[in-house]
């Protein structure tokens, strides 16, 4: 079997696969109780069982993450750009930044709550706050460092600054960025459904909420196995989009 | 003295944050279409020459024009390449090539001579060996193909200037002297006022009709040789009487300046 079969289609069904039959084995052979850890069986027919509840809180959390990605994205690649591009934005901001960076998002949402009300706006604002930061570093980590020769190039030629961005500073920026963006996506589910748990009526951190609450635990669990399928699939479409786009930094 | 296509008045170069400047004191004269390669010990300030030509730093004493005006004044008049080939790893070696003529005509002109630029690039590429490459990625190729793409793209736009910083530097030398013969007659045909920076002294001698020896901290010109020989010359002529001559009397430049350069060091222990 050729190695890269074997990476790319086997692998990772393969190891998944064998850390949710672990699992089953582990709940199964200490006779563990299902309201402290349910085995991936129950899980899955509680999936199945209640899929209609369960699509509807992922369908709001998807919704809220790719929201708050995007305007992460958006925020994230202009001050990333700035930031690179100018060493007296960065002087300026970085403090800033770095701090606000510190400070656990879950501590926002009470006052994203008394700004916003309970709801979708806090679940978005949460997600964009958590997953701007990564795009920002790597924004300007790819700007600032451009070739000092390829520079002189563009400037040698005539080329004004904006040229010398669009044709050298975005193009070789572009792998940084999908780098910060397989991240993003990840925390922008923590931030989303942080931000669920502690103040929402809707979305998979809701449910979990409620579910806890009635010691519902297989639909606890079945909520965090819906999040972490959905960032893997985000994270595989990002990934594709990244080897089609960027697959000159792939090389051999 | 007529001007020169190129003239260097007593240019000095201190660059911001540092106490002894690059270079001071620079006179030189390059006829148009003519081709001088400055040499010298690393740290020389020869490079630093070469960007007061091309613009990309500004003289903080004396005067320093190019074509009777300001270095760099004059859009897409300059064709550069460096040591390292710095392709733009995204783009083919065509779109590479082609990357002076989109700066210099800008996105409409560029568009609308389009077709007729890729053929002056494909016919470029031929000319040096990498027909078949056009359509590849740079880092499909080899250090000493990435280098001809270099040039192939200092020399698309059909600048009246270029300036190479020891491009050749990384090859092997077999590499190097098929590139020399390729620069020469590219020179021959179109006359680009060239400038060449290197240390390697017989690639000078060939290049080169007059050549400058430069001193370190500061860098200045402590000789100046004329290069006597006829055109077009040949790799085999690099190990004539007359050629060897050549590069042994800048070599004696050279070790002296060595010398006196150790001799101003600070002595050790």
């Amino acid at each position: 079997m050729a190695d890269w079969i074997l990476n790319r289609r086997v692998l990772p069904w393969l190891v998944t696969l064998g850390t949710f039959l672990l699992w089953e084995g582990v709940v199964r052979g200490f006779a563990i109780k299902t309201f402290i850890l349910p085995p991936p069986s129950l899980i899955a027919t509680t999936l199945a069982a209640q899929w209609e509840p369960i699509l509807q809180h992922s369908l709001q959390t998807l919704m809220t993450t790719l929201v708050g990605l995007a305007l992460a994205v958006g925020f994230g690649v202009v001050l990333g750009l700035a930031v690179g591009a100018s060493e007296k934005v960065y002087a300026g901001l970085y403090p800033l930044m770095v701090a606000f960076n510190s400070i656990p998002k879950v501590a926002l949402v009470p006052i994203l709550v008394i700004w916003f009300g309970i709801g979708t706006v806090p679940a978005i604002l949460t997600a964009f706050l958590i997953s701007f930061f990564p795009i920002v570093v790597n924004i300007a980590t790819g700007l600032a460092t451009v070739e000092p020769e390829l520079n002189d190039l563009m400037r040698s030629l005539g080329a004004n600054r904006l040229t010398v961005l669009r044709k050298v500073g975005l193009p070789r920026t572009l792998p940084y960025f999908f780098a910060a963006l397989k991240v993003a996506v990840t925390l922008a589910f923590v931030g989303s459904v942080i931000s669920e748990t502690v103040a929402a009526n809707a979305g998979v951190g809701y449910m979990m909420m409620v579910a806890g609450s009635r010691f519902e635990v297989p639909l606890v669990f079945a909520g965090l196995v819906v999040v972490g399928a959905m960032g893997i699939v985000l994270y595989q479409a990002f990934e594709w989009l990244e080897r089609r786009l960027t697959f000159w930094a792939f090389r051999g | 003295m007529s001007e020169g296509f190129i003239e260097l008045d007593q240019a000095t170069l201190c660059y911001p944050r540092s106490d002894t400047p690059a270079v001071v004191d620079i006179s030189l004269s390059v006829p148009s279409g003519g081709s001088v390669a400055l040499v010298g010990p690393s740290g020389c300030g020869k490079s630093s020459v070469l960007r007061l030509i091309a613009g990309l730093e500004t003289a903080t004493g004396g005067r320093v024009t190019v074509g009777g005006g300001a270095p760099g004044a004059s859009r897409g008049a300059v064709g550069v390449a460096f040591q390292k080939s710095t392709m733009l790893d995204w783009r083919t070696v065509l779109d590479n090539v082609l990357l002076p003529l989109e700066v210099v005509s800008g996105p409409t002109g560029f568009r609308a001579r389009r077709v007729e630029y890729r053929q002056r690039a494909l016919a470029l590429l031929e000319r040096l060996g990498l027909g078949e490459y056009a359509h590849r990625y740079p880092w499909e190729m080899s250090g000493g193909m990435q280098q001809r793409a270099s040039l192939c793209r200092a020399l698309i736009h059909e600048p009246d200037l270029l300036l190479l910083d020891e491009p050749f530097a990384a090859l092997d030398a077999f590499t190097r002297e098929d590139l020399w013969g390729l620069v020469q007659s590219i020179w021959r045909e179109r006359r680009p006022t060239t400038v060449l920076v290197t240390h390697d002294l017989r690639e000078a001698v060939y290049l080169a009709d007059t050549v400058y020896v430069f001193s370190k901290g500061p860098g200045r010109i402590v000789h100046r040789e004329e290069i006597g020989l006829p055109r077009p010359r040949t790799v085999e002529g690099t190990f004539e009487p007359a050629f060897v001559e050549y590069v042994q009397r800048l070599r004696g430049h050279i070790v002296e300046v060595r010398e006196t350069d150790a001799d101003k060091e600070p002595a050790h222990g």
